[in-house]
């Protein structure tokens, strides 16, 4: 079935062969391998991958099923919380334990639960944990949040927006709307997550202190390899076959597929839904690499980014998604971290650092007008070759 | 020939304009039925209240062998209740090829999930080549359906119709901008589909209606004016004076 269903779609299986050689090549340049590649540039891959894997779902909600919703990233940013609350107690508790450790009176299990909320939440002058903390002591249950809390909140929200028949751009509205709120609620000291400090230290991991930063990178750019790989090939199905069809035709006609009898509100709301916890699972995974998330990582401008990075890659296909967001992202970097050698024009001085941004809305509108298909269009010059 | 749908003293505003007034209507089964009218009479807004997509400000619409309310339903479910509606511009999925235009019609399940695990059937395939044969596309199958000619999409858009199963077919101006040709066969096409079902077609080609062959209503500023024959309606004075006369 599963065999029969990845014949049957060449790219896919294209697409795969190209992640394993690539993981393969970056393997054997880092520390792993000969040493050429610095941790922190494996680092960056990984993170890249994970922004690949959102890419590839916010293709299918906005090139497939035509809902341009700019709220993506805030499910991924909830998925970086959720994940990271538990990794910032962990840590932390050990940390508390180890200084307890020298004292000849055990300390209470109330010291303990003391100590620790004072650690994390002392710069925003608390130590009491607030009740969303509840279940950071334990892993399984803060993933389980990774993928319940932006599941329902997608559900919810896509339920209240898809039913009221709001579209296009009053839902693009709508969901930035809903991405802003959740920014400047996460800002305020009293949101129980350190407000603008956001939560630190999430590189290290519990349990695996003494294991190399090295390491650690390799196991997570391997880690978001294999969720792009399971996401690539869930999005493949699912916009493949029948369901594709639906969903491409309630992006070109929403109206005429409901007189088809298809109750395009639920095929929506799935769609809405299962990339939003795609979304946060890649979050989930971005931020133990990047160590730092903050509520400025959630403002509606990261999700804005997404669709840029969507539409350059070229929208309605799903490597177009992983080109865009890699091949942005990395370059955007490149600019933003100096990388890019400024361009003295005697009367002024082009840095990069500032005028980035400007090149990459140029190139928005370039492609939005004049290469509707992005830079994966090319590969139909690949493909169909002059007979 | 029992009675299939019943539109019961209906009406519906916009802005305070009377689109549909006190209209009322009956359809049986099978049954061929034009319905013409000159513009602005209510033809479209009398397809958009039965399907669903405008709601009536009074009056009673009942449906099927157990009189069921066709108000309040969403247009999704009456349209899973066996209506099936033909748009007066053609509408098809452009972008997807004419087996995937049919396949998305034919009479399954239509939940997301069990459109998600939906494998193809042999039954299904023959269905569409069936179709496909009737409606003259048999070797387009696999063409987009936005390379068609505009008579090939109003067929394919018939042959999805076909492939909903409805017991009730309403064909919003099927011939506009047809050739003679296309005409015909459009014409065949309609009078087998309504052998066994129910079909309403508004149109405004008088010449179209005639080859139809079947009982016409009338409709002016949204109610009933006339019923019968083609020619017991042409002959009836009120008709010349408000639609025939004009032209």
């Amino acid at each position: 079935m599963t065999n029969s269903f990845l014949m049957r779609n060449p790219s896919t299986l294209w697409f795969l062969l190209g992640l394993s050689l690539f993981t393969i090549v970056v393997t054997a340049l880092s520390d792993a391998g000969v040493g050429v590649m610095s941790t922190s540039f494996v680092k960056t891959l990984g993170k890249t991958l994970c922004l690949c894997l959102i890419a590839v779902a916010m293709d299918v909600v906005w090139g497939y099923c035509g809902i341009l919703s700019l709220g993506h990233f805030a499910f991924f940013g909830i998925g970086g919380y959720a994940v990271g609350m538990w990794l910032m107690y962990a840590r932390t508790e050990g940390i508390v334990l180890d200084s307890f450790a020298s004292q000849t009176i055990p300390p209470t299990p109330q010291e303990v639960t003391d100590a620790i909320g004072n650690q994390i939440f002392g710069v925003v002058g608390s130590s009491e944990f607030p009740a969303i903390w509840a279940f950071s002591d334990s892993l399984i249950l803060q993933l389980l949040l990774v993928v319940l809390v932006p599941g329902l909140l997608a559900l919810l929200f896509g339920w209240l927006a898809f039913r009221s028949r709001v579209t296009g751009v009053y839902l693009s509205i709508l969901t930035q709307a809903m991405t802003l709120a959740l920014a400047l609620y996460l800002f305020q000291n009293d949101s129980g997550l350190r407000g603008n400090n956001g939560l630190s230290g999430l590189q290290n991991i519990p349990g695996f202190e003494d294991t190399p930063q090295s390491t650690i990178s390799l196991a997570f750019f391997y880690a978001s390899a294999l969720a792009v790989a399971l996401g690539y090939v869930l999005f493949a199905w699912i916009t493949s076959g029948k369901m594709g069809s639906v969903i491409k035709a309630i992006r070109d006609n929403e109206s005429r597929v409901r007189f088809l009898g298809y109750h395009v509100e639920s095929y929506k709301l799935f769609v809405f839904t299962i990339t939003a916890v795609v979304a946060a699972i890649a979050g989930a995974l971005y931020y133990p690499q990047a160590g730092i998330i903050n509520p400025a990582e959630i403002a509606p401008i990261a999700s804005i980014y997404l669709a840029v990075w969507v539409a350059i890659g070229g929208r309605g296909r799903l490597y177009g998604a992983v080109i865009g967001a890699a091949f942005v992202s990395l370059l955007s970097s490149w600019f933003t971290g100096g990388g890019a050698p400024a361009i003295p024009l005697g009367f002024y001085t082009v840095q990069w650092t500032d005028w980035w941004l400007v090149l990459l809305g140029l190139s928005f509108v370039a492609v939005t007008l004049y290469a509707p298909k992005g830079i994966g269009g090319l590969f139909d010059y690949l493909v169909r070759k002059p007979s | 020939m029992t009675t299939l749908l019943e539109v019961d003293g209906v009406s519906v505003s916009f802005d305070g304009f009377r689109a549909i007034n006190n209209l009322s209507i009956q359809i049986g089964e099978p049954e061929l039925r034009a319905v013409i009218g000159p513009n602005g009479a209510g033809k479209t807004t009398f397809m958009d209240i039965i399907t669903g997509k405008t709601k009536p400000d009074e009056g009673r619409i009942t449906w099927g062998d157990r009189n069921i309310s066709l108000l309040g339903m969403s247009e999704s479910e009456i349209a899973m209740e066996g209506i099936g509606r033909k748009f007066q511009k053609p509408t098809v999925f452009e972008d997807q090829t004419v087996r995937e235009n049919l396949a998305m019609a034919l009479r399954n399940p239509r939940g997301p999930f069990a459109v998600l695990f939906y494998k193809k059937t042999r039954e299904g395939a023959a269905r569409i080549e069936e179709i496909a044969d009737e409606i003259g596309l048999s070797d387009s199958l696999t063409r987009k359906s936005g390379e068609l000619s505009h008579g090939q999409k109003q067929w394919l858009e018939i042959g999805m119709l076909l492939a909903q199963d409805p017991r009730l077919l309403l064909v919003d101006e099927p011939a506009a901008g047809m050739t003679t040709a296309e005409r015909e066969l459009t014409t065949d096409l309609l009078k087998r589909a309504a052998e066994t079902r129910a079909v309403v077609v508004v149109e405004h080609d008088m010449e179209f209606v005639r080859r139809l062959d079947c009982k016409v209503t009338v409709l002016h500023e949204g109610s009933v004016l006339a019923e019968g024959s083609l020619d017991h309606v042409t002959a009836d004075q009120t008709v010349i004076d408000v639609y025939l006369g004009r032209s």
